[in-house]
């Protein structure tokens, strides 16, 4: 059907850079996809609408801020501060040397300690991160890639420390090495010992952990580096294929480990479209679960995702517009139906948030959970033609996505050929070029751009904290018993060697309180460093 | 580009100093200056003030283009222009990019860094201002 010719602001409307043409109106005939069986009931299957019967009528969804910065006092003294505000959920940011496997006093961790993240070299450091907050009662999420075997390990016997039983915490490992092939870049080892070390800890917590989510597979950080929302949908689910599939070949049957998988998107700031998104993903992932995996458990078909507003969309020009982005991608990823939700802070493309940024973002979310009337009833853009359209036509997007890897051997197989680096590459590309040539308007920036300078407080991270980090190492390791290190770290090298799980291991070394680098260091000599291939 | 002599591209280096894997910036730039004709080696990510040193020698580079996320900046960027002028390139133009707070970017240039670009940067202002300095030089 053509649309009679009118005057309209551009010659063609689009979702995204590369993305669908928009028409100007929608009717039922757009939406006819959208059948019974394709939606379902919330909390029924396919469960294109929520995974609870009462979305958030019944609970809301966690309000879970990412921090930590410096020492792990000064985030320590965050968390007992994000608690009292009404946070219901921690979740840590680790410094870059801790993510990637080396101690503070590592040459290579020179200007980055207590920068991105909170400095953690020892269990020593988690008992103190954690001192006052009891464990047992909290559930917190930890952005941890390469060495999330070692820093669960250091949480469990810190947890142990305070009186708790592993087998009733709760929380979050992002424990998701293949995206980091693809955005991030926090690798330490190749891909296949990559697997190996993340399947271990599946295991381990499907065994020993049944409250603990062992992986939250990541779309997020591609979207950062400049996928679309077909390509951050597609390319998460297919690395959650090539888990569920790499613990299936392990011998593991899928409803025993798939219903703790957990999952992390963006949101931007097209609200229909990321609705749209997280509707599509939903609906494939259960299908994904259920027809090819044959799962029977409806647990195990549930895509339960944490959603983080984009930080890649904030403006450090007139920064206080970014208020206002962050509020329409949570009122994004609230419609969508997250279970847990972070807000960036309006400073962040300045620097690390300020408590005050903080506390507006955090006051976002409450302000939408008690104010919009949003939470009141489920998927309350459900039947919307436009939306219903674009849901189907993003699963669409993404089973296309998914067949192309499935033709390239899966997701280890494209990433190994730089194939979906070099897509979210060309993304990345087109959309600056599209804000260069003012196709894409970001406000502020290429439009309504002013001169004048609008500087906020921001925090800032000394240099004393390094300084304190590597004494603070040193006094340790003389203080410690070293042959008992010494003897665990053989151990881990020797497992490592071995097909046996690692995490018993380095439990026992983190407890013998061997570091970070160091048991990292044992797993390079088992396993080898990765390099990057070029796609540049 | 006017002043600039047509037989020789500008070769241009980018590298991220230090640990911060964040490279989407580091890779549309460049992207962006092949595309406006320049010769670009992209060195890639995790690599010492050293590496990237000894890289912009080796290569006889005219801008060295380095990139940083994590606020490791201060000592990552100082210690790599240090490097650079030590092994001999004086003349090599060094700008820098990523989350890096305003009252930092004097401090930066104190310290020889040509110029800072922010977040929101068109290409094209990057572009002509390495067109500009580079060409300014060589006249």
């Amino acid at each position: 059907m053509t649309e009679k010719k009118m005057t309209e602001r551009k010659l063609e409307f689009r979702t995204t850079v590369d993305g669908l043409v928009v028409k100007r109106v929608y009717g039922p005939a757009d939406a006819e996809g959208a059948t019974e069986e394709a939606l379902g009931l919330p909390g029924e299957y396919p469960f294109t609408r929520h995974i609870m019967p009462t979305g958030y009528r019944g609970r809301l969804w966690t309000m879970r801020q990412y921090a930590g910065f410096g020492t792990v006092e000064e985030t320590n003294e965050r968390f007992k501060y994000l608690y009292q505000q009404g946070q219901t959920g921690f979740s840590v940011a680790f410094h870059l040397p801790t993510q990637e496997g080396y101690d503070s006093d590592h040459p290579l961790a020179a200007g980055e300690v207590g920068r991105c993240g909170v400095a953690v070299d020892s269990l020593q450091d988690v008992e103190r991160l954690w001192d006052g907050i009891p464990l047992a009662d909290v559930s917190t999420s930890m952005t941890i890639n390469a060495t999330a075997p070692i820093l669960l390990a250091m949480y469990i016997a810190a947890a142990e420390k305070q009186g708790a039983d592993r087998s009733k915490l709760n929380g979050t490992v992002q424990n998701d090495v293949l995206k980091e092939y693809i955005a991030r870049n926090t690798y330490i080892f190749g891909p296949k010992p990559s697997m190996r070390l993340v399947t271990d800890l599946c295991a381990f917590c499907a065994e020993n952990m049944p409250q603990w989510n062992s992986i939250s597979i990541s779309g997020y950080h591609m979207r950062e580096a400049g996928a679309t929302a077909a390509q951050e949908a597609a390319f998460t689910l297919a690395n959650g294929i090539a888990y569920v599939q790499a613990m299936i070949d392990r011998g593991m049957e899928v409803d025993s480990f798939a219903p703790r998988f957990s999952f992390f998107f963006a949101a931007y700031t097209n609200i229909l479209e990321e609705v749209a998104k997280f509707r599509a993903l939903r609906r494939s992932w259960a299908r994904i679960m259920k027809e090819r995996f044959g799962a029977t458990s409806p647990r195990s078909m549930m895509l339960r995702y944490h959603v983080q507003t984009d930080g890649f969309t904030l403006t450090a020009q007139q920064p206080l517009n970014n208020i206002v982005r962050v509020t329409l991608q949570a009122l994004a990823a609230v419609l969508g139906g997250c279970q847990s939700l972070h807000t960036n802070s309006f400073d962040e493309a300045l620097a690390l948030p300020s408590e005050q940024a903080v506390q507006v973002a955090l006051r976002t979310q409450q302000i939408i959970a008690e104010e919009s009337g949003v939470a009141d009833t489920v998927d309350p853009l459900g039947g919307s033609y436009y939306v219903e359209w674009l849901t189907n036509q993003l699963e669409a997007k993404i089973m296309e996505y998914i067949a192309e890897i499935d033709n390239m051997g899966g997701a280890l197989k494209a990433i190994e050929k730089g194939y979906v680096q070099r897509e979210i590459a060309n993304s990345a590309y087109d959309y600056q070029r599209a804000v260069d040539a003012g196709d894409l308007i970001i406000v502020g920036v290429n439009k309504y751009a002013t001169t004048e300078e609008q500087l906020p407080e921001t925090l800032e991270i000394g240099e004393e904290t390094e300084r304190r980090q590597i004494e603070r190492l040193r006094q340790l390791k003389n203080e410690r018993d070293s042959r008992r290190v010494d003897e665990a770290l053989e151990r881990v090298l020797e497992v490592a060697k071995s097909e046996e799980n690692i995490m018993p291991a380095v439990i026992d070394a983190v407890k013998a309180y061997a570091t970070v680098g160091e048991i990292s260091d044992a797993l390079r000599k088992a396993f080898g460093e990765y390099r990057e291939p070029s796609i540049v | 580009m006017q002043g600039m002599s047509m037989d020789k591209k500008i070769r241009v280096l980018i590298a991220k100093p230090g640990l911060d894997g964040h490279d989407r910036g580091a890779k549309v730039i460049a992207r962006g200056l092949r595309d406006a004709g320049m010769e670009v080696i992209y060195l890639g990510l995790r690599l010492t003030p050293e590496q990237i040193a000894d890289a912009a020698i080796q290569e006889d580079v005219d801008v060295v283009g380095l990139s940083c996320l994590s606020g490791a900046h201060m000592a990552l960027f100082r210690k790599t222009i240090d490097l650079i002028r030590h092994k001999g390139g004086k003349d090599i133009l060094v700008v820098g990019g990523g989350i890096i707070p305003k009252k930092d970017i004097p401090k930066l240039m104190e310290v020889g860094m040509a110029r800072v670009f922010g977040p929101g940067t068109p290409l094209a202002e990057i572009v002509k201002f390495i067109e500009d300095s580079v060409g300014g030089q060589r006249q």
